[in-house]
């Protein structure tokens, strides 16, 4: 494996390092406010029906920017871009689950 | 306090058949038996040493195989205990409740402990062999896939004689799986098994990508890929798309269970179809990972035993990549009867259409590989010849029932059931069945006896026409998928009897194949050229079964079909390639960390199957703690130095 490069496990030292502490921080941080923020606005009844949701939607949406940006080092990448090409991957899966099942489930008169 | 203990086990172990008694005393005296051996000849250390604690790709790939076949071996004894009971009308052999039970368990291990595995098992032989690596990319993780399916496997199996078995179908749908339909523990141990198992497939999954992306030998360019390794990469990339649907769907399920949540009940607004929805996301993606790998096994066998280039390599590697994606846009055909309207099912029913193309275009470029080949029927060659008019009549009935309107006459029936049993065990059983001959040698360094191999194919085949072309048509005439008896006036006994005949000539071939292995085991056919097909790709230009290292130096790719192009090459009496120097090899080291977390996980998954949070919480501790040692351990890896390097390669070398 030693003729490999450096694709094998983490001693072999990746060039740049993978963010700084601050970089984790400032996601931790955010990521856990996009998370109480849905939260109490349901607990306590803040808002209701489409208010709700789109606090709900909204916030899901920048956590996963979140996630992305400060935790999978969207914006780091060099070379074959394998990031962006798993991420459209990804994305098109999700649409494919949210509204192939809401487009199923509207049209079926049993629920 | 005895009559607690006594009330105790009557609830805990299950009771009242002469069958399960029966699996009762052959699981203790097996479990002794293998104690005892092991103990006598001192054989503990071994075990753990060499094989509970390795990391070694070759070997975690024949735990696999050794796993799955003997999973194929259970499924097997619960297809012919259906069979049996079908046989005639009206029979007593198994009451509905069991029956219900037998069909669950046959389904769930057939798919996600017989099929995944054998898959992953030959993945973990060939791969890395194939693309001129070490090792997969993480050997650490491959291992704990491995133990990870391992304990989610026991875990589901024992079901059988602890607790009570799950009875809602294989893919569990609610209300039947929620607690008002099954209150037992069974259904729990369907979840944990299934979820177990399910984390090691994602993981594989991973593994398998980064490897074939990354760890490929110099000069082996996309286009010269072997076709088995696109395969799995298809595959791979539909797992990591398909399994975290079916995680979160059982999550939830086991939410509604455990917590008493409503995500899929029928009251207090949950929503059953979501269920149907959601596990179908990953169900039909799931059956073409599993198909996917066969015709990559497909088309190297075809290829070597043609002795010729694979027709159409591009064509076929497009039409694998596309089906790995459009896999998942289908996902609706398996319930086109839940009522969702014209749009929705004429959607999906093109969908399906569309894929059946790829499908199709893959058997002509075997059928063109054939042609004019130099063909020599071994038998991997003879499945793969046998697959194609399988699979040729399978994907047709598989049209027939993507066609909507028509669906609601075929759908539950057991026209339904030929058809996937006709892709399950002509296309990806079959394909297994022939990488499992086509590699044996490679693994163990010994060939399977030819004549023994030829009945077992024979038989296995008539078996298969003869279980499954009746179904076709006693399914045509009303007959349901998961009837436990049917009456006289129905007129469907003489079909069924003629599809029980079938289903024990493929019992008996199933036994041919023991015999072929315990026979090839005693007369060793030893395979000293480590080429014993004449194969074209990198796995064969190594000694069988292959040194711990793989290959001794990084070979240096320059064509497709490489080896065989540098067979032809030296037989033109031109120079062979030159060898790069020796130099000390990295190596992975064993660890005990996936064994042992594995078992943790095992505790976890016991623990809330039966709501023991005293089991399930230390279980939960050992499953971090083990974590946390493996982050905080350096040592994971060491050098192979260059004369140990010679006197392997030396040694293989004298028994050439
Ligand atoms: C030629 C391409 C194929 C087509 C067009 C096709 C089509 C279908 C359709 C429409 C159904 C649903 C029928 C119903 O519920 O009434 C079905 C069921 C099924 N198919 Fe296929 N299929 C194909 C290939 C495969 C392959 C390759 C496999 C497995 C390796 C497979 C395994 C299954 C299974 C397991 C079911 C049963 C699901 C259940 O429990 O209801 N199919 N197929
Ligand atoms: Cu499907």
């Amino acid at each position: 494996m030693a003729q490999h490069g450096s694709t094998h496990g983490s001693h072999s030292g990746h060039g740049g390092g993978h963010g700084s502490l601050k970089e984790y921080v400032i996601g931790f941080a955010l990521s856990i406010i996009l998370t109480i923020i849905p939260l109490l606005v349901v607990m306590n009844g803040w808002l209701h029906g489409t208010a709700a949701i789109i606090v709900l939607l909204g916030t899901a949406a920048l956590q996963f920017a979140v996630q992305l940006l400060f935790f999978m080092h969207l914006r780091e990448e060099k070379g074959p871009r394998y990031n962006l090409m798993t991420l459209i991957l990804g994305l098109i899966v999700v649409i494919t689950v949210v509204i192939g099942s809401l487009w199923i489930m509207a049209n079926n008169p049993m629920y | 306090m005895l009559d607690k203990i006594k009330e105790f086990a009557s609830w805990f172990f299950v009771t009242g058949d002469p069958l399960i008694y029966g699996a009762d005393i052959a699981i203790a005296l097996t479990t002794a038996a293998i104690i005892f051996v092991l103990t006598y000849f001192k054989k503990w250390k071994w075990l753990w040493r060499e094989w509970l604690t390795t990391v070694d790709h070759k070997r975690v790939g024949i735990m696999y195989i050794i796993a799955s076949l003997l999973m194929l071996f259970r499924g097997g004894v619960d297809a012919l205990l259906m069979r049996t009971q079908l046989a005639f009308p009206d029979m007593q052999f198994l009451s509905p409740e069991h029956y219900n039970q037998v069909f669950t368990t046959h389904g769930v291990i057939m798919i996600l402990f017989m099929a995944m595995p054998l898959m992953f098992g030959l993945f973990n032989i060939a791969v890395p062999l194939q693309i001129g690596a070490r090792d997969v990319a993480f050997p650490f993780l491959n291992s704990l896939s491995f133990w990870l399916f391992f304990m989610g496997a026991m875990l589901f199996n024992m079901s059988f004689v602890i607790g009570g078995s799950a009875d809602a179908g294989w893919l569990s749908y609610p209300p039947l799986s929620e607690m008002t339909g099954s209150p037992g523990v069974g259904q729990d141990f369907y979840i944990w098994g299934i979820q177990i198992s399910g984390i090691g497939s994602l993981m594989t999954g991973i593994n398998f990508i980064v490897t074939i992306v990354k760890m490929r030998a110099p000069g082996m360019t996309w286009s010269k890929i072997p076709m088995f390794t696109w395969s799995v990469l298809s595959s791979c990339i539909t797992i990591i798309i398909a399994f975290p649907v079916l995680t979160v769907t059982l999550a939830l399920l086991f939410l509604d269970r455990y917590l008493g949540a409503h995500f899929f009940t029928m009251d207090g607004g949950g929503n059953a179809m979501m269920y149907v929805n959601l596990i179908w996301m990953w169900g039909h993606p799931e059956v073409y990972i599993v198909v996917l790998p066969a015709f990559g096994i497909y088309s190297e066998i075809v290829s070597t035993f043609s002795k010729k280039r694979l027709f159409g390599y591009g064509s076929m590697v497009f039409a694998m990549m596309s089906i790995s994606l459009m896999s998942y846009f289908t996902w609706l055909h398996h319930f086109f009867t839940m009522g969702s309207g014209a749009n929705v099912n004429t959607f999906f029913a093109i969908t399906t259409m569309i894929i059946a193309i790829p499908t199709g275009v893959k058997i002509f470029n075997w059928l063109f590989t054939m042609y004019r080949g130099r063909l020599t029927f071994s038998t991997p060659m003879l499945w793969s010849i046998a697959f194609i008019p399988c699979f040729v009549v399978g994907g047709m009935t598989g049209v027939m029932l993507s066609v909507a309107p028509a669906d609601f006459q075929f759908h539950n029936s057991y026209f339904l059931i030929a058809h996937f049993h006709q892709v399950l065990i002509g296309g990806v059983a079959f394909g297994y069945f022939a990488g499992l001959y086509y590699w044996w040698p490679k693994m163990f360094g010994f060939k399977l006896n030819e004549t023994l191999g030829k009945w077992a194919f024979w038989i296995w085949n008539i078996g298969f026409y003869v279980c499954f072309m009746p179904q076709y048509f006693v399914g045509l005439d009303g007959m349901t998928r998961r009837v436990s008896t049917y009456s006289w006036d129905t007129g469907w006994w003489g079909l069924n009897f003629t599809s029980t005949i079938g289903g024990f000539l493929m019992g008996i071939g199933f036994l041919f194949q023991v015999w072929q292995i315990a026979h090839s085991i005693k007369f060793m056919e030893k395979d000293t050229t480590g080429d014993p097909w004449n194969g074209r790709t990198l796995e064969w230009s190594i000694p069988s079964p292959a040194p711990l290292y793989n290959f001794a130096t990084t070979p240096q790719v320059t064509e497709r079909d490489d080896w065989w192009e540098e067979k032809e090459r030296i037989a033109a009496g031109k120079a062979p390639k030159p060898q790069p120097v020796l130099e000390p090899i990295h190596m992975p080291k064993n660890s005990a960390i996936p064994f042992i977390q594995s078992v943790c996980w095992f505790a976890v998954g016991f623990g809330l199957v039966f709501h023991w949070l005293w089991i399930a919480i230390p279980g939960l501790l050992g499953v971090g703690i083990t974590m946390l040692a493996h982050s905080f351990n350096y040592d994971t890896d060491y050098y192979i130095p260059v004369d140990e390097i010679i006197r392997t390669e030396e040694a293989a070398r004298r028994s050439v």
